[in-house]
Order: structure tokens, then C-alpha cells, then sequence
């Protein structure tokens, strides 16, 4: 009982260090800032878009095929922009977690001391779980302010909803990421092997059967809350089944990782 | 050592032991079936030319890699077991320190002093402590990411004491340093002499010539031999005593005819006012000689039973 309570004290030491990491690296403020960016770019953008399509010869015939700016197209821009970048986001900010170490030595140096390795790498995820949160708190924040400027009432509810959705898709990359970074010996190698992953994973969709436990079901259904469908599918296949990879990219790494040799 | 409870004698008896110990890299065995003692107390110079399988010897030790065969234990707890319990009895320093670089001295000794569950008011102590020991108190706040080779070797050892380990384990410490900085880390680690058993790797031989008073060396992954400083280098002695005579004494002359007639006398060459005595039989040629050489009248300046140094036995052993 006492070494179970002294491990878990590891544990937290270790997601504390991640989360001071992140913040004195200017990490956690580089992804808070693309995340307001996403939060507030994409309701003015489609606010401006318009304007910037008529500017052009032969916009205003052009202007009429598009639907005009509206709190649904506020959110499905919102949606898309996330679903078009988060992932190089996840991607980018997350191979460096054990790859990095390993190539420098720090990780060395710390599995030396009686740092369980599953704790090294589940205070990684752990601490990346909690900046996400915070940065998909403050976009969604961005982009109600924004929207109800531009366009009027947003249900908070909704927008709440679509943003807990898009985390979970997101964190299927977060932990792709990190099987990446525990599978390479490099970071370099770490970013191929991730982007190879997301490659996988935005093809198990059109797998017959499998496909609707994809996590590209959470973003379908995310788009259907933004865009206020008539009928909203509930996509419980699609949370199982993330839920699952996540689990699976996390102890993937973590068996991989207990049995490697470390520099 | 197959019987068990010499194996349990042996382990309890030694800071570290390694019985059996092999590990294969594909068709390469870095370490071929390693049996090797470090008793408590010592400060052990573990040597080698590179890729002789230091490293991998003290990455198994650490937990870090594990063996093909054999096993190893660190202050009685086996090593070679995932159990992270053994990593609570050692310190460890790695050839090439890597620290976050954006953390302090000090955050970085209290993040380590975390993992050993000490508790927060005796890790200020603690690491207070250490910085003293390792002389960075007026760095303890600067960025570890500025810092020279030295300090991050002075730090890298304040790391591994930091929990009040019984063996210090030390990765080629000084391979990286200019002689200042190799100088600093010696004096550090001959400090420590007492307080802690220190197993350090290196192939810089007079390093362990100053502060070690146990030596192995490693040879393509085997163990040539294992012994203490001292008997190792009366055992490949060259016994030989150098004398310097003063200047008004003559080189030659009949002393030297008495002496090269004495049953313990193998042959004497003269340079200058140089003599170089080779006896047969050391201990009667220390206890004889002098007293010989007095009854001449003649006045020494000095006098140097010469030695190897480990260099050349190292040469010798494992050429």
C-alpha cells in the first residue's frame, strides 16, 4: 500500500514537471495561441469571406452559390478548421515526448531513479490531457464571444458539446502521437511514424462495419450539433471506439516502452 | 558460483556483484559471462578501451538495459530484475549528463530527490547540501541550460548522491572534461571516499591511478582481472631501484663491484650519476640495499623503487 502511494507520488511529481515543462518552453502558450486563433478566426473569416470573395472579378456571381454568413457556418468552420489542423498540431507539439528524451538522455538519467516507466509516459499524456482541456476551454470560449458578436446567441450547451467531441477526436492523435514517439528512436522519426497513424486512423472510417467506431464519427457528429441537423445521430460507437484506441495507443507505448534499452 | 547460498554471501557482502553476466547485440557479445565484486567501501575503477563493454556493464546495472544471461546485484537487490527497487540504493551518472534544460540546479535536485519519496523539508537540506558538495551554490539558480561540461558533471554527480546512496555508479565521469574540469571531478569523487562505494568506468588511466584502490579491466567484453591498486602494481612491479647519487659521489667505483656480486642482485646500469639497480628477490633488495650503499659513504639525493604505471599494465594485460 505505502509503495502504491509512493509511486502515484511519482507519478503526480512527474505531471507537474510535464505541465511546468510545457509552460516554461512557451509550449503551453504556443497552443493556447492556435487555439484562439481557431476560436476567433474562424467566425470572422466566415464573416469576412464574403467581402473578400466580392473584391474579386466575378465574385458578386460567385457570392450567390454561397450559403451567407450564419452561426452555423460560424461553427462548421470552427469544426473544420480543427479537424484540418488539429492533428499536425498533436502531431508537431507531441513526438518530441519520449523520442526526445531518449535521444538527449534525460530519460536516462531519470528511469535510473525509481521513476516507473509506465508513470514516465502516462504523466506525458496526462499533462498534454490537461493543456488540451485548457485550450479547447479558452477556443470555445473565443468562439461563442466571437460568434454572438457577429452573428447573435450561441446555445452554450451545444457549443460545450462539439467542444468535448473534438477533444476526444483530438486525443486520439495526442496518444497516436505518443506510441509514434515511444516506437522512434528519433524525433524525426517519431513525427513519420505519428503521421503514418493519422494516415491509419482517417481510414478505419471506410472499413465496413469497423468504420462507425472510428473516431471520425465524434467529428461527423460534431458538425451535426454545429450546423443544428435535424436529426442528430448519437455516435456512442464512435466514443467506444476512441476511447479504445486511446487506451490502446497508451498501453502500446507503455509495454513497448518497458521493454526497451534506453541510452 | 553455482551454489546458492555462496551466491547470497557474495551479494550481501558486495556493493555490486555480477554473476554470469552476458549480453548480445545480434552476433556481437559486448559482454561475455562477467563475474565481478565490488566491495563496499572501495572506490572501484572499472577499465577498459572503448567498446571493451563498460557502458553496457553499467547500463545493465542501472536498470537501463538488461542481460542476455547472468544476473547483477546493486547493495544486495538484484538489478537485473524490472523491479525499480534496487534504482533506490544506487546513484547513477551517465557518460554525457542530459538534464532539462530550462530547469535550475535546484528544481532539477528536487525533481530526482521526488523520485526517492524524501520528504519536502529535508530535500531543501538535502540539496543545499549537495550543491555544496559539488561547489555550484552560486549557479543553483541559473538555467542548467548555460552551464559548461564541468558543472553539468559536478551536477550530474550532486543528482546521483542526492538520496544518500550506499554505491555510486559512474559512467566514464571525466571522458568529456578538460583537465580542469577532470581534475575538479577526481577531487570530487576522492572526497567521497568512506561515505560511499564508487564504481566508476573510464579508460583514462591516471585518474584511477589517483583515486582508486580497486581495479578491473575489460577486454572485449571479458574480464581480464580484478584486483586491488596496489597489489596489481607489485604484482607486474618492475624491480628496479633508481638512485641519484650527488654529484661528488663517483658512478663507478668498487661499491658497485660489492654490489653486483650480492645473490639478490640481477644487474646495475649507470648514467651519468644515475644507478639502476634490478633485483631478483624485491623484499630482500628493499631491505638490503640501502644499508649497503650507506656503508660505501655514499651521499644519495634520491632514491625510487620504480613502478609501472597502470598505463603500461593496462597495455600489458590487454594487448
Amino acid at each position: 500500500m505505502l509503495a502504491h502511494t509512493f509511486t502515484l507520488s511519482i507519478f503526480f511529481s512527474a505531471v507537474r514537471k510535464e505541465i511546468v515543462q510545457q509552460w516554461r518552453t512557451k509550449r503551453f502558450l504556443v497552443i493556447m495561441a492556435v487555439f484562439l486563433l481557431f476560436g476567433l478566426g474562424s467566425p470572422m473569416l466566415v464573416k469576412i469571406m464574403p467581402e473578400l470573395i466580392k473584391s474579386e472579378p466575378g465574385g458578386e456571381e460567385l457570392i450567390k452559390l454561397l450559403p451567407p454568413p450564419s452561426t452555423t457556418e460560424a461553427m462548421s468552420s470552427y469544426i473544420d478548421m480543427i479537424g484540418s489542423f488539429g492533428f499536425l498540431l498533436a502531431i508537431l507539439s507531441g513526438m518530441n515526448a519520449i523520442a526526445g528524451e531518449k535521444e538527449s538522455g534525460t530519460a536516462g538519467l531519470i528511469l535510473s531513479k525509481p521513476m516507473p516507466r509506465w508513470a514516465f509516459i502516462l504523466s506525458k499524456f496526462t499533462a498534454q490531457l490537461l493543456v488540451y482541456t485548457a485550450a479547447f476551454l479558452m477556443s470555445g470560449l473565443a468562439v461563442y464571444y466571437c460568434t454572438f458578436v457577429l452573428y447573435g446567441a450561441v446555445d452554450i450547451f451545444i457549443l460545450l458539446k462539439i467542444n468535448l467531441l473534438l477533444l476526444l477526436w483530438f486525443l486520439t492523435f495526442v496518444g497516436a502521437t505518443l506510441l509514434a514517439s515511444t516506437l522512434g528512436r528519433t524525433v524525426a522519426t517519431a513525427g513519420g511514424v505519428a503521421f503514418g497513424f493519422y494516415l491509419l486512423i482517417s481510414l478505419i472510417h471506410n472499413i465496413p462495419r469497423v468504420g462507425k467506431l472510428a473516431p471520425d464519427g465524434l467529428m461527423a457528429w460534431a458538425i451535426e450539433l454545429g450546423t443544428n441537423a435535424e436529426s442528430v445521430a448519437v455516435h456512442t460507437g464512435a466514443i467506444a471506439g476512441t476511447l479504445a484506441l486511446i487506451m490502446i495507443f497508451l498501453i502500446g507505448s507503455i509495454v513497448l516502452f518497458e521493454r526497451q534499452e534506453i541510452e | 558460483m553455482d551454489n546458492f547460498s555462496e551466491i547470497q554471501t557474495t551479494v550481501q557482502d558486495n556493493a555490486i556483484s555480477c554473476i554470469g553476466l552476458s549480453r548480445n547485440y545480434g552476433k556481437v557479445q559486448a559482454l561475455k559471462n562477467l563475474n565481478l565484486t565490488v566491495p563496499y567501501g572501495s572506490i572501484f575503477g572499472f577499465l577498459g578501451r572503448n567498446g571493451a563493454g563498460k557502458t553496457t556493464t553499467i547500463r545493465i546495472l542501472a536498470g537501463l538495459a538488461q542481460p542476455s544471461s547472468g544476473s547483477a546485484w546493486v547493495a544486495g537487490i538484484e538489478a537485473t530484475r524490472t523491479d525499480s527497487t534496487a534504482r533506490e540504493r544506487f546513484g547513477y551518472l551517465p557518460q554525457n549528463p542530459a538534464f532539462y534544460r530550462w530547469m535550475t540546479p535546484v528544481e532539477y535536485l528536487d525533481y530526482s530527490a521526488q523520485m526517492f519519496n524524501i520528504p519536502k523539508k529535508e530535500r531543501k537540506q538535502r540539496i543545499d547540501e549537495m550543491l555544496q558538495l559539488v561547489g555550484l551554490q552560486s549557479a543553483a539558480h541559473r538555467r542548467i541550460g548555460g552551464f559548461s561540461g564541468g558543472m553539468v558533471q559536478r551536477l550530474g554527480i550532486a543528482q546521483a548522491l542526492v538520496h544518500r546512496p550506499r554505491v555510486l555508479i559512474l559512467d566514464e565521469p571525466t571522458s568529456a572534461l578538460d583537465p580542469a574540469g577532470r581534475y575538479e571531478v577526481i577531487e570530487l569523487i576522492a572526497s567521497l571516499r568512506g561515505k560511499v562505494t564508487v564504481f566508476f568506468s573510464t579508460h583514462i588511466l591516471n585518474d584511477v591511478e589517483r583515486v582508486c584502490d580497486t581495479v578491473a579491466i575489460l577486454n572485449k567484453g571479458e574480464l581480464l582481472l580484478e584486483s586491488s591498486r596496489d597489489e596489481l602494481l607489485n604484482k607486474y612491479a618492475i624491480n628496479t631501484a633508481e638512485l641519484e647519487l650527488d654529484n661528488h659521489c663517483q658512478a663507478d667505483g668498487q661499491w658497485k663491484e660489492t654490489l653486483v656480486k650480492q645473490p639478490w642482485v640481477n644487474s646495475i646500469q649507470t648514467e651519468q650519476n644515475i644507478v639502476r639497480i634490478t633485483v631478483t628477490d624485491l623484499a630482500c633488495g628493499k631491505q638490503a640495499l640501502l644499508p649497503l650503499i650507506a656503508s660505501f659513504g655514499l651521499i644519495i639525493n634520491r632514491i625510487q623503487w620504480v613502478r609501472p604505471s597502470l598505463e603500461e599494465i593496462f597495455l600489458k594485460v590487454s594487448a
